[in-house]
């Protein structure tokens, strides 16, 4: 079990910043068209953030932001936007990943391909952080088996 | 051994000459690296090249990526987590 730290200035400070580092998440995720950045780089800072928070404010304050039986949902959750997306390319009648192909009507080919890249970066980013939280609560809770 | 002796063969990197920086393949296919750089802007509406080659060129790629990370948190789940009963998984 995490102890959740002392010191005030830590906690008050980290709660803080932890709003700003998920809006920058999400700037990095949504704006991976044009700048460097994308699902993973994206993802492992909404991870971080929770993780500073699971970290200062405790597992109890932390598990209203995101709570612990959600983390393994969400990491499937994640893969599963990614693959759908490839089998919603072939229900539009492309081959599988095939943006292109997505069954959204009245968009240009290159602007259904872009939308596909924000569709499987978020799906990406989504199971990052899923994933790092997963790994730092089973191995922070130091249960093993007997 | 075998594969240093190898490595000394290799075209220097940037080179105009090493196959997968050329305009056509012996075989006249384009090759892949011209083809990028020539069509990512145009065919799918993002500037960055990068993004553009991993999500969409490189699909398959990005997708085994992420099954590997998804991986790697089932398996500390499975090994790690303990029920609440005392019941193993």
């Amino acid at each position: 079990m995490v102890k959740k730290s002392s010191s005030i200035i830590v906690g008050i400070v980290s709660r803080a910043i932890v709003p700003f580092i998920q809006l920058f998440a999400l700037y990095v995720i949504v704006h991976g068209h044009s700048s460097p950045g994308g699902g993973f780089q994206g993802g492992a800072l909404l991870g971080a953030s929770i993780l500073l928070l699971r970290l200062t404010v405790g597992r109890e304050g932390s598990e209203l932001v995101f709570p612990e039986r959600m983390g393994t949902p969400m990491s499937g959750f994640g893969v599963f936007i990614y693959a759908f997306v490839g089998v919603a390319a072939m229900i539009g009648g492309g081959v599988y990943l095939n943006y292109a192909f997505l069954p959204i009507g009245g968009m240009q080919p290159a602007e259904l391909r872009s939308l596909g890249i924000l569709l499987v970066e978020t799906g990406v980013g989504i199971g990052v952080m899923a994933t790092m939280i997963v790994i730092f609560d089973d191995i922070a809770k130091g249960n093993f088996h007997d | 051994m075998l594969l240093v002796y190898a490595a000394t063969e290799l075209p220097m990197r940037g080179s105009i000459d090493a196959p997968c920086n050329v305009d056509s393949s012996l075989t006249g296919t384009p090759g892949a690296s011209t083809y990028y750089i020539r069509n990512a802007q145009k065919e799918m509406n993002t500037p960055n090249m990068v993004t553009a080659i991993l999500a969409d060129y490189r699909g398959y790629d990005t997708l085994g990526e992420t099954t590997v990370i998804f991986c790697a948190g089932i398996v500390v789940f499975l090994i790690l987590r303990k029920l609440k009963d005392g019941k193993k998984i």
